[in-house]
């Protein structure tokens, strides 16, 4: 669990934030991808600073934040669709993973507007699962199951982008479930569905996490977070200001204050 | 879709050489000579009535491509071609002097006319060239030049020169150089009434008259004279020698001659067989 | 052995039509060549589609590729090279047959393939005719549609060349109409294929040298008559083309949202 000590959060000058030590649960799973004081910067503009965290095996997180906080930059960061213009990315073979052999845990990612192919549904999960180097004997079984997971079967042959919003979300999901993923990343998965279909993808997320998969979200719905998330992270132009336990964050008072603030005016939107 | 991106890369391959063997299976599967001529003597039609008797008789494509003497000259020099057949004796002569090409047979004449609108504003009709030409150097009237280093165009300037005029050093009044063919130049003419030089092979085959007509002819200096040459194969040994010398051989032949003179547009003839006995 | 119609009305050879009676005069004279069936002058249709079809698919296999990597490559003197790219689109045709004839000139250094005056050379002079056309066209096909669907594709698996490919088959009608703008463009030149081809009858006579050579006879109506023969064999190309877009890609048009690249 790693926060900011208080000495690190003196030193920046911030209010020190006294957070409780991780929930017990936590404690003795593996670590998958760790950022060690990463930043990133395009141009002129610094999108995330010195952000240090770990994601472990069956971490539900919830990475929150205003608009512009760099949510989606770490998310990209997290997955390896960007290099950390100073600080690190680390990979940690999952546990199990016989010694010598070079294993980096799996990912998928979710986007907010899932990005299908003009193919059918069938062929869109066929490419995910040979872009994600699935042997070829394993791929039909795994993409009927992906199907079955989600509830699509009966539109396999159809294209996908005649499917409804929540259809092509849980597309999305489909391919992200057939790859096996150690680790889903997901960037406001709901934020442009209606409101049944919003309820249909949470409720496979929650799924999902429980079947094992570690899950990082960002959303803005403050009330899919409590739902879903075991710990959330809170981003504030572009640093990591508090990275705590869900109970902590939605029930105690001891947060930064930009923190407080964001918590106050998101809530009554959730 | 069962790909791997290996599989992708060798498809593509596949459609890359099918290309290849689609374009390549296109050419003629007879024996054949690739000749440079010239595009009077290819408009004239000539060719297309000539070049059928020789493949019966030899069994022996030819392959005309058709452009100005200077150029055809030049293809030769490149080696592009397999035998030169044009009308500048000069040119040809340098031609073969140079080592470029084999023997010069003369094959046949045929002959300028002035062309120029029926009204003949500046008057030229009549048999002399050079009294013509006079003429029209004193005069404003329009005159549409090749000016495209073909024989028909080195013609031209030989007879300005017979008639006192040095066209690189002072032009007539109307003189337009367009750089082009003779069917174009004709073009020209009939469009702004002007005066042309022309083959009377391309003359007869040309369709768009306007008001022009033949108003200078029969003069014994505007016969034009052709000649035949093998390319030298010192020179380009990939040259088909024996294939181009049949041609030579050939068109220079009884049979050959009859050929040229068999040609008739309208009932006249346009090529006068006068190979060497 | 030239195409000669058998005019309507028994005209022949050396009479003078006006110029303004050319139009009308060659609606009539392609209307009767296409009805005859010319041999000669469907053997010289048959070379132009042949040529210029071998050059757009050549020219796609180079060209989609080489967009495609331009649009994700990242090194130094990229934006050069795209604006060279974007300049070769006006690259004249007849500098091309050009520069392909130094190139397979007996004197040249290809010379030894002795390919000049065939269909061959008449094929690759099209080609680098079409290769920067759909090139740049492909690459930019490819950086729109990376915006909507690059960082997904990334995020499955796909390395840059394969994300870029991938897009480009995804939008594939967008595709089909830059390779029919590439065929377009092929089927109508003239002076590369003039030069490389040499317009010899019954062998590289296309349809542009073919109007070329009877403009240059003077006889303007059945040049105009084989202009319009040509637009006619285009005119079904695409129909035959869009048929069969609408039967292959029958459900893509027929149910709700779709794609703007469909």
């Amino acid at each position: 669990m790693s926060a900011l000590s208080p000495s690190d959060a003196a030193a920046r000058g911030w209010p020190a934030v006294t957070v409780p030590a991780a929930p017990a649960a936590v404690v003795g799973r593996p670590a998958l991808i760790g950022l060690q004081q990463a930043s990133v910067r395009f141009g002129e503009r610094q999108a995330l600073r010195d952000v240090t965290l770990q994601i472990h095996r069956g971490d539900r997180i919830a990475l929150v934040g205003a608009n512009g906080s760099g949510k989606t930059t770490l998310l990209r960061l997290l997955n390896g669709l960007l290099v950390p213009s100073t600080g690190q990315r680390l990979l940690h073979a999952p546990a199990g993973a016989p010694s010598g052999h070079a294993h980096r845990p799996v990912t998928a990612m979710l986007f907010q507007r899932p990005f299908l192919l003009h193919f059918s549904v069938r062929r869109n999960l066929q490419l995910a699962l040979w872009l994600a180097g699935v042997p070829a004997a394993e791929r039909p079984d795994r993409l009927a199951g992906a199907l079955a997971r989600v509830g699509l079967q009966a539109m396999a042959a159809l294209p996908a982008r005649s499917l409804s919003g929540g259809q092509q979300q849980r597309l999305a999901l489909a391919r992200a479930w057939a790859v096996r993923p150690d680790i889903l990343f997901l960037d406001e998965p709901t934020a442009s569905l209606d409101p049944s279909a919003k309820r249909e993808v949470e409720t496979l997320i929650d799924e999902f996490g429980h079947d094992g998969m570690a899950l990082v979200m960002s959303t803005h719905n403050l009330g899919q977070a409590k739902r879903l998330a075991g710990r959330v992270l809170y981003l504030d132009a572009g640093r990591l200001l508090v990275d705590c336990s869900a109970d902590h964050f939605f029930h105690r008072t001891d947060l930064p204050p930009e923190a407080a603030q964001f918590l106050k005016g998101e809530l009554p939107w959730s | 879709m069962v790909l791997t991106q290996r599989g992708l890369w060798r498809r593509s391959l596949g459609v890359l050489l099918t290309g290849l063997v689609l374009a390549g299976g296109v050419q003629a599967q007879a024996p054949f000579i690739v000749m440079a001529s010239t595009t009077s003597t290819e408009q004239s039609g000539l060719f297309g009535h000539l070049l059928p008797v020789f493949k019966a008789a030899t069994g022996t494509d030819v392959r005309v491509v058709a452009l100005g003497t200077g150029q055809a000259l030049d293809m030769g020099r490149r080696g592009d071609a397999d035998i030169v057949f044009v009308h500048d004796q000069a040119a040809e002569e340098k031609f073969v002097a140079d080592g470029w090409g084999l023997k010069r047979l003369p094959v046949m004449y045929n002959d300028f006319v002035l062309i120029g609108p029926k009204a003949d504003p500046a008057q030229l009709q009549g048999k002399d060239i050079t009294a013509a030409l006079k003429k029209l150097a004193a005069g404003s009237a329009s005159f549409i030049s090749r000016g495209d280093k073909s024989g028909t165009h080195a013609a031209e300037l030989r007879y300005w020169k017979a008639a006192g005029t040095d066209i690189a050093a002072a032009k007539p009044a109307g003189y337009k150089e367009c750089g082009c063919g003779m069917g174009p130049a004709l073009n020209m003419a009939a469009s702004t009434g002007a005066y042309v030089l022309a083959d009377r092979g391309t003359w007869l085959s040309f369709k768009n008259r306007a008001d022009l007509q033949v108003l200078v002819e029969g003069d014994t200096r505007l016969f034009n004279q052709y000649g035949v040459m093998v390319v030298n194969p010192a020179k380009h040994p990939h040259v088909k020698q024996a294939l181009a010398q049949g041609f030579a051989d050939w068109v220079v032949s009884p049979a050959g001659q009859a050929a040229i003179a068999s040609y008739k547009i309208g009932g006249e003839q346009l090529f006068f067989p006068n190979a060497a006995k | 052995m030239h195409i000669a119609p058998t005019r309507p009305g028994g005209k022949n050879r050396g009479l003078r039509p006006e110029p303004m009676d050319a139009f009308p005069q060659s609606i009539g004279l392609a209307l009767s060549l296409i009805l005859q069936a010319d041999a000669v002058l469907w053997r010289v249709v048959g070379l132009s589609l042949r040529v210029s079809a071998t050059a757009c698919l050549l020219g796609a296999g180079l060209g989609l590729l080489g967009g495609a990597w331009l649009a994700v490559a990242r090194f130094p003197g990229q934006t050069l090279v795209v604006g060279l790219l974007n300049t070769l689109l006006a690259l004249p045709s007849v500098v091309v047959g050009l520069a392909v004839y130094l190139l397979l000139s007996r004197s040249g250094p290809l010379g030894s393939w002795g390919i000049l005056f065939t269909p061959a050379a008449m094929v690759i002079a099209q080609s680098i005719l079409v290769v920067p056309l759909i090139a740049a066209l492909a690459r930019q096909l490819v950086v729109d549609a990376l915006r909507e669907g690059g960082d997904e594709l990334q995020a499955m698996g796909a390395g840059r060349l394969l994300t870029a490919v991938l897009l480009l088959a995804h939008q594939r009608l967008a595709v089909l109409t830059v390779l029919l703008t590439a065929f377009g463009r092929a089927v109508a030149e003239v002076g590369a294929v003039m030069i490389v081809g040499g317009n010899i009858d019954g062998v590289t006579r296309v349809m542009t040298t073919a109007i070329a050579l009877e403009t240059s006879k003077g006889d303007l109506p059945l040049a105009l008559a084989l202009g319009l023969v040509l637009l006619g064999v285009v005119a079904g190309i695409n129909l035959v083309v869009g048929l069969v877009r609408r039967r292959g890609g029958g459900p893509l048009l027929a149910a709700g949202p779709v794609g703007a690249t469909g």
